[in-house]
């Protein structure tokens, strides 16, 4: 008998945990809420730090998961755990009876217009990380002839006002990939990327630190953005101050990127109801063994993959994905 | 009118619309590394000139980057091109040739 196992969720981490459980030889579900698979990742252009093609890497995720059993629009509605089987009643009243759960409902991106002092939803040319991948995706000659554009770091992380304290940690690198690949689209633009602290901790983004400071000119101003606003012409007038000189300045841009980080995911306050879990002050839930074991729950037979506990790259949530996998059958084997 | 005793003082505020981008740009083109600077003030905390002046690479690059020139310049004036930032540089920058270039570059515009 092939033992069952559900993942809740069909991004990154719930992909590459199916393929690997495939691979052991498991019968595997997935509960994906969306309407297709792939989570985040496919309404993204490029990844960094080497820009390559989001589409392409979605495709290769999706290949060795395609004998999963996929429930598409569909939420879990219950869980029971009996005589070590986990009872689950989705949102189309499927009922399932697995061995084991593997958590990876992912995250939120951070709703920009909840920073109402940047005017996203109320200027036209204010647009988020994702508004802007989607840009390049399309190849929006309207957003990327933009002559002077500007990056705010930290939309939505490090930040109390909105109950965020943590830090992202994937934007700093991304606003370095997105500005670098804004000025290969329009070599005229002039860039400015206001950040705090520039967190490069992965192999290769210094390199595309400097690369962005060197080779395209991007100017890194130290200092949050404080306000937005449009002047007659239609253009931004953006106020923050260089915190390096200890100087408040302002400088008039035809187009700001917000990068909007990563949020808890709002289902998993239910989520970690139904399953007996917990969830941190940041929202994210919590992990059993964080540092040895960090895919492991307290509950017996479930198991977490990728951004539901906290802010990750792709590369750390698929090798959380296989460990995971790797934790059910263990844990299914003994 | 009444003279209340106060009166305008100028704005402190830095506005990078005004900035001088072509002298930026000659900056740039004779010290190529201008553009690296991660503001990690190795080269002001070494500078054996900051112990007594107002001399800052770190600040000076900063402002010229902000296209505050003459204040920038203030900061250099006092440099001795003794080179010890020229060693400690975590980013390779020419600092020597640098400074040299930045009071090049911006005196003969002032003068």
């Amino acid at each position: 008998m092939n033992k069952e196992v559900l993942i809740i969720g069909g991004g990154p981490a719930g992909l590459e945990c199916a393929s690997t459980l495939l691979m052991f030889g498991y019968k595997v579900f997935i509960v994906e809420k969306g309407s297709e698979l792939g989570g985040h990742l496919r309404k993204w252009d490029r990844l960094f730090p080497e820009s390559i093609s989001a589409s392409e890497t979605l495709e290769r995720l999706l290949i060795p998961s395609k004998k999963a059993i996929v429930f598409d629009e569909t939420e879990v509605s219950s869980v029971k755990l009996k005589d070590g089987f986990f009872d689950i009643i989705l949102s189309d009243n499927t009922e399932l009876h697995v061995h084991s759960v593997v958590v990876a409902t992912g995250f939120k991106l951070f709703p920009a217009e909840k920073k109402e002092e940047y005017g996203y939803g109320v200027y036209n040319r204010v647009i988020t990380n994702a508004d802007l991948e989607a840009s390049f995706k399309n190849n929006s000659r309207d957003i990327l002839q933009s002559k002077r554009v500007g990056f705010v770091h930290c939309v939505g992380s490090r930040d109390e006002k909105i109950s965020n304290r943590h830090c992202s940690k994937v934007c700093c690198v991304t606003a370095v990939k997105q500005a670098c690949e804004f000025k290969e689209a329009n070599p005229d633009a002039e860039i400015y990327c206001f950040y705090m602290d520039l967190r490069m901790f992965g192999r290769g983004y210094e390199d595309l630190y400097l690369k962005a400071q060197n080779k395209y000119g991007i100017r890194f101003i130290r200092g949050r953005v404080s306000e937005v606003a449009e002047n007659v012409d239609g253009e931004l007038v953006i106020k923050a101050e260089d915190t390096l000189i200890s100087r408040p300045l302002k400088v008039t841009l035809d187009l700001l990127v917000l990068m909007s980080g990563m949020s808890k995911n709002p289902d998993n306050d239910q989520l970690a109801d139904m399953l007996g879990l917990d969830i941190a002050e940041d929202g994210f839930f919590v992990q059993h063994d964080p540092t040895i074991n960090s895919i492991k729950s307290k509950i017996k037979g479930i198991f977490f993959a990728g951004t539901v506990t906290g802010p990750k790259t792709i590369p750390e949530t698929l090798n959380e994905a296989r460990s995971a996998a790797l934790a059910v059958h263990k844990y299914l084997s003994e | 009118m009444n003279n209340f005793g106060y009166s305008i003082s100028p704005s402190s505020r830095i506005d990078l619309d005004k900035r001088d981008n072509d002298k930026f740009t000659r900056i740039v083109l004779l010290e190529p590394g201008f553009r690296k600077c991660m503001a990690c003030g190795l080269c002001s905390s070494t500078c054996s000139g900051a112990n007594f002046t107002d001399v800052s690479l770190r600040r000076a690059i900063e402002m010229i980057q902000d296209g505050q020139e003459k204040s920038a310049i203030v900061l250099l004036k006092g440099c001795m091109l003794c080179g010890k930032c020229n060693i400690i540089c975590p980013r390779g920058i020419n600092t020597r040739n640098l400074i040299r270039n930045i009071l090049k570059v911006y005196m003969e515009e002032l003068q």
